[in-house]
Formats: structure tokens, sequence, C-alpha cells
């Protein structure tokens, strides 16, 4: 052990453990585990493995609630994506993660990293990338810091992302003062696999060599599990390691030697070195398989001089796989590495006493049982209270904010950041390689073709945290609702989600109970909607100087297009067309866009949410899509029917809508009522639509005029061109990113 | 027809053209890897896009020193049609096969968006399938797609009618003369920033890049009669 390390007596005496994140609690029970004090490698280990992140030993109780079977679950959490069959012996691997805190320290590089360890997530599992999503969450563009924050990440995401070669083909943005100090980069990647390729990350089979494959070790992100799981404070830039650097490139190569490697019989298992790199991997790969890990840390690639085995072992070096291999074939696989440009060497062996034991420079430096580092963190039942905010906001009533000029409130709705036009953002991402892209980003699910079958793949990311900051659980089951009307609207069945929770620290009993609330209402939504959670993700502690984000469980949704006929996007195709309203209208606006823009915040009940009529209406609407009915779908989501009929004209060549909504014209434009869609039928067809979907209603009529029109009980409400709507709606973010902070 | 797809490392637009040339225009095509000492069985040559090297140094330069590409030479030297899509045109430019170089875009991101492309000259074994002035729908995905050539090698190329395709109604990058594909001075050679695979379909929103390839198997074919 180098010698400038401190001993195990000194990390006791001066608690230097709560430096690295463990709590006396903890430190206590790794030395009665141990049976002695831990050397300094010891507790490195133990520290990281305990990190939320790696651990999740605060949401562990909220998330073993989450429905996480279903017929299609062929895998669900616990590897480093889930699986879920899709017929014809196919299945899509998925999973949404966070990379919040390098990305608010370094944009560029913590967002593009971001992409590559979910990448990696989802080919190490043997599938292959088909898209990515993301979804971002940035303070509001004013100062520069976060307009830096905000193009950085994108640059970052598309820098990577694209020299992959995986396209982006959906994603979603928020804009809010709480996450100026805060920001909230969670990225999703969709693989294809097929059934019988499915790998898993375990180490078994006493003598099996493990392998090191793809870039090398150097200092970069120690401690980058620990550190995501924790506050942020104004000095966490000074204070952090150096965030780690993604190479696109090297990542190119090992994705596609991995993809090579899972096809030979000579693989037993293979992970990621993510989070907590060779030590988490290294851990759960033996403790998954119920065997032991020896490592020689001496034949670890290394990048820097001098790295001590706690310096290697925490390191979060990127584009590295840990890879189990039979006894006497690593050549073979050496060599398929080496065809792609990949180094890779044996650098340990799988053992019998469940042992996770390292040696360097000829010593046994650390010798820990895997299952205490993987498996068997403490899990602690944090206190929950529900916080005052709440109670209050429930006492309020429902009322209409104060608007006087329709078409200037429509207006300004479409050129809030979250319902303006991401076409900015979007067009820096290659969403077409792979010729598959059947639905470009800005509708409201991306549709990417099967090859070779005449199905299809929808997928979006969806989270409304201000319904979920005013009532976490009715929030909880619309994030999944909107997601699912997404992917409905689409044309296809919801299959499963993944989700990534961001939430404050939830040490603070108001936050845990946001996180459990939550939770709750995910679960009941995914139940309801038969869409089970095949993997996530934890990000806890999103605060700035003691400011926690609103809760922000961001969920990705996957759905299945069983024929290619039924894709259906949101633009309205055919004057003469028939436009329906289906669900009904009521005084929402609590956490709306339009509460928002009048009171500058936001206030009382989130909008109600009736998950069984949510369910049968979205069969029904399916239903009708799937016989051919209908011509276009779209949700109405932020902002109310108003921007949902905009919406629909966008895109559409020279074509126009006119409809008369009924009730008070405020509620009718702008409420954000739950499970409400807009769809446009032929006429022909529309008594056939009316029997399948009951709760349409006739609002109107796509025009050939190019304009909008929206007339109410007493006459015209909103009139004008589809242009001037369209152009405050594409032009609101350029703007914002480059008028004077 | 033999279509050969080169695959650099970083390449990540092999897949595209190899289900394009097999699937929608029915030839016979393979993956030629970078290091591949002999490209005689192949009648055309297509180099994809992507990152190849990751586009370190600068796009396509490494790429532009593989061993495959001494072939590609003897192959332009001998005549085959070579095509060069995005990254594949910057290997082209690096290899000195098509004169001028790439800058980063105008405004210094990467662009995806489906773009307005005029065919300039239809009088190639490349776009002999299009009307001369016509607008075709291929989109474009580029970082340093901002064509760059000096005074003097624009007059040439003006000169010599090789100015192949130019962006029709609004120039995405910065590139001189709107150029979006040029071609070398024997009419063998192109190279363009849009992606004719990706516009085979329908279904992905535009078959106008389908003739381009069709333009080539027709040449041959009246060749190999």
């Amino acid at each position: 052990m180098s010698n400038h390390e401190p001993t195990k007596e000194q990390i006791k005496e001066q608690k230097l453990y709560a430096e690295i994140g463990l709590s006396d609690e903890e430190y206590e029970l790794a030395c009665e585990k141990l049976g002695r004090l831990p050397n300094s490698t010891e507790t490195g280990l133990f520290s990281v493995m305990l990190s939320e992140h790696c651990s999740y030993k605060s949401s562990k109780p909220v998330l073993r609630k989450f429905p996480t079977k279903g017929p299609r679950v062929l895998q669900g959490p616990g590897e480093g994506a889930g699986v879920v069959d899709i017929g014809d012996g196919q299945a899509v691997v998925f999973k949404l993660e966070s990379h919040n805190y390098p990305s608010a320290i370094e944009p560029y590089q913590g967002a593009a990293t971001g992409v590559g360890g979910i990448l990696r997530d989802v080919f190490s599992m043997g599938a292959r990338p088909i898209a990515s999503l993301n979804s971002l969450r940035f303070g509001e563009l004013k100062s520069d810091r976060v307009k830096y924050l905000f193009e950085q990440a994108v640059a970052g995401i598309a820098g990577y992302g694209n020299a992959i070669g995986v396209p982006t083909v959906g994603g979603e943005i928020q804009l809010d003062p709480c996450y100026e100090g805060n920001p909230l980069v969670n990225a999703m990647v969709v693989g294809l696999i097929n059934h019988e390729d499915m790998q898993k990350g375990v180490a078994a089979g006493v003598g099996n060599v493990v392998m090191y494959a793809g870039a090398k070790t150097g200092r970069d992100g120690i401690h980058g599990a620990t550190a995501s799981s924790v506050e942020l404070s104004d000095d966490s830039a000074e204070k952090s390691s150096p965030v780690q650097v993604g190479d696109p490139f090297m990542e190119k190569l090992l994705m596609e030697a991995c993809l090579e490697v899972v096809k030979s019989d000579a693989l037993i298992g293979i992970q990621d070195m993510g989070a907590a790199g060779l030590t988490s991997s290294s851990a759960e790969m033996a403790s998954k398989a119920g065997y032991g890990v020896e490592l020689n840390l001496d034949l670890v690639p290394q990048r820097e001089k001098n790295m001590t085995a706690y310096e290697m072992m925490l390191s979060e070096s990127q584009e590295r796989m840990l890879i189990v291999v039979k006894k006497g074939r690593e050549d073979e696989v050496k060599a398929i590495f080496e065809k792609h440009g990949v180094p890779a060497v044996a650098i340990g062996r799988v053992t019998d006493d469940k042992m996770l034991r390292l040696i360097h420079k000829g010593e046994v430096v650390a010798e820990v049982p895997a299952d205490y580092l993987a498996e068997d963190a403490p899990v602690y039942h944090k206190s929950s209270s529900e916080p005052a905010y709440f109670r209050e906001f429930q006492a309020m009533e429902n009322v209409e904010p104060e608007v006087s000029d329709y078409k200037e409130t429509l207006t300004k709705l479409l050129q809030a950041p979250t319902i303006a036009s991401k076409e900015y953002v979007y067009n820096q991402f290659d969403y077409q390689v792979q010729t598959n892209t059947i639905v470009a980003p800005g509708s409201d699910a991306g549709v990417v073709r099967i090859r070779g079958k005449n199905k299809a793949i929808a997928m979006t990311v969806d989270c409304n945290s201000r319904y979920i900051y005013l009532d976490p659980e009715t929030g909880g089951k619309i994030a999944v609702a909107e997601a699912a009307r997404n992917i409905t609207a689409s044309g296809g069945t919801p299959i499963a989600i993944t989700d990534c929770l961001n939430f404050g620290n939830p040490n603070k009993p108001e936050i845990f109970w946001q996180l459990e609330k939550s939770a709750e209402g995910i679960s009941a939504a995914c139940t309801a909607l038969d869409a089970p959670v095949i993997s996530g993700n934890v990000s806890l502690s999103n605060e700035r100087s003691g400011s926690a984000i609103y809760p922000t469980p961001t969920i990705g949704m996957v759905g299945l297009i069983e024929d290619l006929s039924h894709i259906t996007t949101q633009e309205v195709k055919q004057a003469g067309d028939v436009v329906y309203l289906i669900g009904e209208t009521k005084t929402e606006f609590g956490g709306s866009e339009l509460q928002k823009l009048v009171h500058g915040k936001i206030f009382g009940k989130a909008p109600s949410i009736d998950l069984e009529v949510e369910a049968s209406r979205q069969k029904a609407l399916l239903s009708a899509i799937k016989e051919g009915l209908v011509q276009s779908a779209h949700d109405v989501a932020e902002g109310g029917v108003a921007v949902a009929l905009a919406e629909k004209t966008f895109g559409a060549k020279d074509l126009g809508i006119h409809v008369t909504l009924e009730g008070s014209p405020i509620t009718a434009l702008f409420s954000e009522s739950q499970s409400r869609f807009i769809v446009t039928v032929k006429e022909e067809n529309a008594s056939r639509f009316e029997e399948l979907v009951k709760d349409a209603k006739r609002i109107g009529v796509v025009t050939d005029d190019a304009k909008i029109t929206i007339d109410g009980e007493s006459g015209v409400l909103i009139e004008g061109t589809v242009n001037e709507f369209c152009s405050a709606w594409k032009g609101a973010i350029p703007c914002l990113l480059k008028s004077e902070a | 027809m033999k279509f050969a797809v080169l695959v650099f490392p970083g390449t990540t637009g092999e897949v595209d053209l190899y289900d394009a040339i097999k699937d929608e225009l029915g030839e016979e095509v393979e993956y030629v890897r970078h290091d591949a000492t002999n490209l005689s069985e192949f009648d055309a040559i297509v180099l994809p896009g992507g990152a190849s090297y990751g586009n370190y140094l600068r796009s396509g330069a490494l790429a532009s020193r593989t061993k495959v590409m001494e072939e590609v030479k003897k192959a332009a030297e001998a005549g085959t049609p070579i095509l060069g899509v995005c990254n594949g045109f910057q290997i082209l430019t690096e290899a000195g096969l098509l004169p001028g170089h790439f800058l980063k875009n105008k405004d210094l991101k990467f662009i995806c968006r489906p773009m307005q492309i005029k065919v300039e000259n239809n009088e190639t074994i490349f776009t002999n399938e299009y009307e001369k002035g016509e607008i075709v729908n291929i989109p474009i995905a580029h970082e340093d797609g901002n064509y760059y050539c000096d005074e003097e090698t624009l007059a040439k190329l003006k000169a010599n009618n090789q100015i192949v395709f130019t962006y029709a109604n609004e120039n995405p990058n910065g590139s001189v003369e709107n150029i979006a594909g040029i071609i070398n001075k024997k009419g063998n050679v192109l190279g363009m920033m849009p992606h004719p695979e990706r516009a085979v379909d329908a279904l992905l929103g535009s078959e106008d890049g389908l003739k381009l390839f069709k333009s080539i198997v027709k040449q041959w074919r009246e060749l190999h009669v």
C-alpha cells in the first residue's frame, strides 16, 4: 500500500470515512462484517458501493413496490438494462439513466459520458442500440451560466451520440428556476436483441478468467458515484476530482467488439464498468453468480503513473468493460477485441470463496466478501412526512387564471420553453442514422422500424414535474399516463417503462414523502396501463445550497407498433377531415403552463386523473387507430386544447383547423385536464370512429386555409394564420439563447 | 454489379448503404475493411458516413491514410465509380481524390435535417437518372460540412462542370457556392455531404436518393452488356 494513504487506525480515529460519504453506522457495520478495521482501499470500496447510486439504500423500500413483472418481461430491474419481448424471438432492451452531477460541473463531458454509460448498459446485455432519447431540465435560459450549461450539454449529447451511429429519436426539455443550479440530464437507450443473445453480468465457474476490455484506467471520476449522491454546493466544481472524459471513438469500437463477443460461447458474463467502475462491476458480477473474484491490479491497463489500488478501484474512466470468459479461451476473445482495435487483457480469475480479493504489487490489498458490497448494503427506512405546502395546495379551489386576449395568450404559451419547438436542439442530433426512423423527433413519440419485419417501436420520455411537486401521487400517475398517451397516439401499445427518479435529499422527510408518493402513483399507473417497470436509476440529493429540485421521476416508455400501417403522427392530413376532442375538460390549472404564465409560479391541485378512464380511453383510441380510422392523433398536454390544436397544424402543408369549443373559454382553451386527445378522422369513417371511441366529441374540421380558428359559444376566441403561430413556436428557444443576460 | 462498402474504424453509415444497395437497389454488396489490400473484384466503391477514427485530427484525415485507400486510388485511376457520402466525401478530399477541404458548419453545430438539393449536373455516371436543375429531398447530417476551396479551384470546378449538387434554397453550413457535392475531372469520383442512402424509402420521408444508385447501375449495365 502506498505510504501516503492513511492507516486503518487513522481512518477510524479521524473519521476519514466520513469525507468519502460513509456514515458512522455504515463504517461500524463495515468493521463488523470484516471482523477488523478496513484499510484505506477497503474503506473506499465500501464508500462507493454504499452510495445511493450503487446501493439504492434509501430508495429500495420504495422501488420494491414497483410492478416489475409481466408476460413480456424477460429481464426486470437488476441487470444493466431491462428486456421486454416484442415477438418473433426478438426483444427490446432499455434503460434511462441520470448524469446530473457531472453535467452540473462540466456539461459537455457530463452529458456525453451519460450517453456513453447508458449505451454500454444496453450493449453489455448483448443488444445493438437502435435509438436514444434524452430528458433535459435546466434553469430558465436567462443567465449566461444556464445558457452555457444547456448549450454544452446538448453539444455533449450530440458529440458523443452522433459519433456512435445511434439515432436520437426523441426527448423532452423543461426549464424552471428549480433546476438553475442543479440541471438534470437523463439519457435513455433502446437496443434490439434476439432472445438467445441475452447476456448477464455474472462471474461464475471457478478458474474462469476475468478480462478487462476497452480504455485504460486513469484518475478521472474517482468518487463519482459518491459525489452524485450528495448535495451540490457552490464549491463542488473545485472539490471534485476530474470529471470523466468520453471517447466516443473507443466506445464505438468497444460496442462492435462486444456485440461480436456476445455471440461466442466462450463468454460467461459481461458488465460495464460504470459508476464505481471496477469495484461495482467485479463485486456485482461475483455476488450475482455466488462466486468470488480475485483481481491482480498490476495487470489493469493504466493511463497514469503510480496509481494506487484505491484509485484504480474507484476510477470512473469511461469505455471499459469487465468480462468473464471460460478458462483457456482468453486468446480467442482477445482476438475478437483486437480485430476491432480494442485492447483486452486478463486481470483475474473467478474463485469459490465469494470474496472480492485485490492484489497489488504482490500483496493482498483488499479482501471483502462480494455480497457485502453488492447485495447486503443496509436499507434505510427514511422517515416521511407530508409537507405543509401540500395541505395548503390541496385546500385551494380550482380557479381560472385571468386572461383577456386569448390569441396573445396562445402565442405566449407556444413560446413557453416546455411547449416551444425543440428543433434547435434535435437538429443537432443525428436522428436518421441506421435508416429506420419513421417518426423523427417533434411528434408525440419517436418511431423506429424493426428491419425485416412489419413492425416498429415507439418511444418517449416524459415527466411534468410541476404536477408532481403539487401532488406527487397524482403527478406520478400523470407522468406514466402521459407517456402512454404519446405511445398510443403514435399507434403503439405501451409494453414497459424505465424510470429515473431525480429527487432532493431523502434525509428530509418532506422529500422522502415526495419520493414515496410519486412512486405509488407510478406503480398504480403502470398496473392500470399494463406497463411494468423493467429498469431504472435513482438520483437523490439533487439540491443546491439546500434548495431541492421539483421531484422529477422521469418516465421512459416503449411501445410496440404491431403493423407499420398503424403508425400515426400528430399533424392534420387532409382538408375536410373531422376534428374530435376525446375526454372531458374541467377547470384544472394547478401546475399548468397558463398558471405559470399568468402568476409566475405554480400552486393548487394538480389535474385529477382516473386511471380506469385513462386505460379504457387509450384502448378505444388504439383500436380505432388499428382499424385505420384515424388520420392524426395528438395528446392534449401542457397548454391545453388550444396548444394541441396549434401543434396539429404545424408541419401540415397549407392546412388549417376550425373548431368550436363549449364552456368557459379559458378552461376550454387552456385547461390541462388529463386523459384527452385530439384526433382527425375522415368524414366517411366518422360514424364507425364514434362507435369505437364513445367519449369523442366532434369539435370541428380540418381546413385548407392554413389558419387556426377557434370559436367559443359566443363568437371567435382565437383566429390567426398557422404561419404566425408556428414562427412564434419555432423561434422561442433560439431567441432565448440569443437574448442578452 | 458488385459494390464495396468500405468500413473504417468509427464508420457508422455502412449498414445504411449496404441495405440501400442490397434491399432497395437489389445489387450485390460487401463490406470491406480499412486494411483490405485488394478491391479489384468490385465494380463500384462506396465510402460511408460516420466518424472514422473518431474524426480525430481532421474529419477523414486518418482514414485517408489507410491501406484500403491505396486501393481506392488505384481504382479511381482505373475509372471505377467511387462515391463518398458525408465522412466519405471528407476522406476523398483528404486523400486528394477530390479538391477542396472542410470547415466546421457556419453555426458551429452538428446539423441533421431534411434538405432540398439541386442537381446541377445530370451528365455524370451518378446523376443520369435525374433532370438537370431538379430539386430533390436528400437529408444532411454533419458537423464539418462547410466545403471550402480557393478561387482557382472553384473556377476549375465551374469550368469543368464538376459541381454536381448544391443546396437549393438555403445554405445550411456555409459551403462555397452552396456546394453539396462535386465530382473529379475524370467523372468517376463523386463526393457529397447529403445522404442519398437515407432517402431510398418513402416510409422514411424520401426516395429521391434512389436515382443516384440507379444511375450508377444503369451506366455500368450499358458498358457491360
